[in-house]
């Protein structure tokens, strides 16, 4: 024992030392966000690793069940909070594919545009602050500058910089404006230089190689076992990616790379994240290709039950205009059925079980989380390292407690 | 892909006659509805197969019907990375009954089967680990089902006096407010200031 009652002799007998217990969180900033950690050291080495969840659970599910199926969307932005649009676009689908509605593909352009806007949002935040969480300061200030930039887009397209609420079911909520294209399209081709800079400060480091390299090793067997996706499959040499396998949108149109890993290392996951952030870019400017040319205008909702009328029928139509007041007061009926969509999102797949029962509110809505799955195989993956690599581990999964407590 | 995963449903049909009540492909998604005590035994099926080879389970849930004797469908969804398909199978029991632990075939199920339990109270027999997950430590209830109001019982605030967060029965200054949209027009029964002497005066005459 520690306190010295079973100490017989330094030179016969040998000391007893018992385990080590310690809380980690749910206050600590490498715990990105209130994750608590109950670990157990052997000296300082993790034996094993309790992750105790749900200290941001709003009981999403629960309020998802008497709201209408057009007030739900906003709560999928408030799920991963880092990029929130790739969750609203998983709601949609699963309505769409209920409903039978076709987007328009202007509409399904955008989509696009912003869910890879999304995807460098998240990145940018999880590569930047995991350096930080192994001792480096200065990615993170770069990656934030470039953030604002893009949430100042988010905030240009629909009006608020995080909680969009911007793609509907049926389309998107407002079309782009030229301008706002041009200053994307500039923004991507400035963009490169930024990831240059960032790549030129850690991919070389020596520190940060030493902190990440050999760390959080993820087998293909891991990853079958426990179930993980997006860019912890990726790291390990499965090129498995849902824009790809399944692809939902119009993402079959476009020409992009799938990234893998040799290792599945914490730091080839590192590398995965960058080298899809330039494959975004490159997805980002092909959709403003596409978005310019003549196949690419038109309507951005589809019109019918479950959009609004343009303000445009509202002042001459009395029909639009009671459409209009039944659309957001009753809402749309989506008829009966089940249905799991599951998109890319920038963790990994990101999936919507609806229950629909032929009311204007779903019956049951379980979002399923991939930072769930990844937080689950902490204790799997962190056994056996350093306390110090915890924080390293926890970074490269990439938690957001917003989408695992739900 | 609809022919692909008919096929597919056919031949664990098939397979397995012991486990499959029934399947369907709907909105290109199959489904397959199961006993709950085979249901080890058809995942471990649905893994090793080498035409089905459903390696990644997806999610574990539920879905509470009120009012249905078999009140719980606890629904599984697989993936295959391999075969690149998915499967849903969807097992009803009852309020009481248990349903086996797949932990032993898919590790990752393990929070699944505590978020379930937590949210529905249904039982994984052969669970290591059974504790609530996503709920406060000492919650009571399961707040998944229908039967279990939106508000919940309880609230929670730190108390200046007694320096600790203490729990009370929850207070609503305003009635949890259920909007019914179904009837916009017939509208709530309002007795109007006034309207309640009329019948008095109605009396009197």
């Amino acid at each position: 024992m520690m306190d010295g009652s079973k100490f017989d002799d330094a030179l016969t007998g040998e000391q007893k030392i018992r385990n080590f217990n310690i809380n980690f969180g749910p206050q600590h900033p490498a715990a990105h966000g209130v994750l608590r950690l109950v670990l157990e050291l052997d000296g300082e080495i993790v034996e094993r690793c309790d992750p105790h969840i749900g200290l941001l659970h709003r009981g999403t599910e629960k309020l998802m069940e008497s709201r209408t199926y057009l007030q739900n969307l906003p709560y999928f932005d408030r799920l991963d909070y880092v990029a929130p649009m790739n969750q609203e676009h998983a709601w949609c689908l699963a309505i769409e594919k209920l409903t039978g509605v076709e987007v328009p593909r202007r509409a399904s352009l955008i989509r696009v545009l912003f869910c890879e806007i999304g995807r460098v949002l998240n990145h940018l935040l999880n590569v930047t602050t995991q350096a930080m969480d192994v001792g480096a300061l200065t990615p993170p200030l770069w990656g934030f500058e470039e953030r604002e930039k893009l949430m100042i887009f988010y905030e240009r397209a629909c009006g608020a910089r995080l909680h969009a609420a911007y793609f509907r079911p049926g389309g998107v909520h407002q079309d782009l404006t030229p301008e706002l294209l041009d200053d994307i399209e500039t923004w991507a081709q400035e963009f490169p230089k930024v990831m240059a800079d960032i790549d030129g400060l850690l991919t070389e480091n020596r520190i940060f190689k030493q902190r990440n390299a050999d760390i959080g090793i993820v087998t293909e067997e891991d990853i079958l076992e426990y179930g993980f996706s997006g860019v912890m499959v990726r790291g390990s040499g499965l090129a498995w990616d849902l824009r790809r396998a399944q692809p939902y949108e119009c993402y079959d149109e476009f020409d992009f790379q799938i990234p893998v890993g040799k290792n599945g290392d914490c730091y080839d996951r590192y590398l995965v994240r960058m080298e899809e952030m330039r494959q975004s870019v490159s997805i980002i400017l092909q959709a403003i290709e596409k978005l310019r040319a003549p196949e690419g205008q038109g309507d951005i909702l589809a019109r019918g039950k479950i959009t609004p009328p343009s303000r445009k029928d509202m002042k001459q139509s009395m029909e639009a205009l009671i459409h209009h007041f039944k659309l957001y007061t009753e809402g749309f009926h989506v008829p009966e059925g089940e249905v799991y969509c599951a998109v890319e999102a920038p963790k990994g797949e990101f999936g919507v079980y609806l229950v629909a029962d032929g009311t204007n509110r779903p019956y049951r809505a379980k979002l399923r989380a991939p930072g769930f799955l990844h937080l689950q195989a902490m204790d799997h993956i962190s056994k056996g390292h350093q306390l110090a690599d915890v924080a390293a581990i926890i970074g490269t999964m990439d938690v957001v407690f917003g989408e695992i407590d739900r | 892909m609809s022919d692909a995963l008919n096929e597919l449903g056919g031949y664990i049909e098939a397979k397995r006659t012991d486990c499959v009540l029934a399947w369907d492909v709907t909105h290109g998604e199959l489904n397959l509805d199961v006993t709950p005590s085979n249901i080890t035994g058809l995942v471990e099926f649905l893994k090793a197969d080498a035409t089905c080879q459903f390696s990644t389970l997806v999610d574990i849930t539920a879905v509470d019907y009120t009012g249905r004797a078999k009140r719980f469908d606890v629904v599984y969804h697989l993936l295959s990375m391999y075969q690149n398909h998915r499967i849903r199978l969807r097992v009803s029991i009852r309020e009481e009954a248990m349903v086996p632990s797949i932990i032993s075939v898919h590790p990752s199920a393990n929070w699944f089967e505590r978020e379930v339990f937590d949210m529905f109270g249904i039982l994984f027999s052969g669970h290591p680990d059974l504790r609530r997950i996503l709920t406060d430590y000492g919650f009571r209830g399961y707040p998944l089902r229908k039967d279990f109001p939106t508000t919940g019982y309880t609230e929670v605030r730190y108390d200046e006096a007694q320096k600790r967060v203490v729990y009370e029965p929850v207070s609503l200054v305003q009635e949890y407010r259920q909007f019914d949209f179904m009837s916009p027009w017939e509208g709530a029964e309002y007795i109007l200031p006034g309207d309640d002497k009329a019948d008095e005066k109605a009396e009197a005459k």
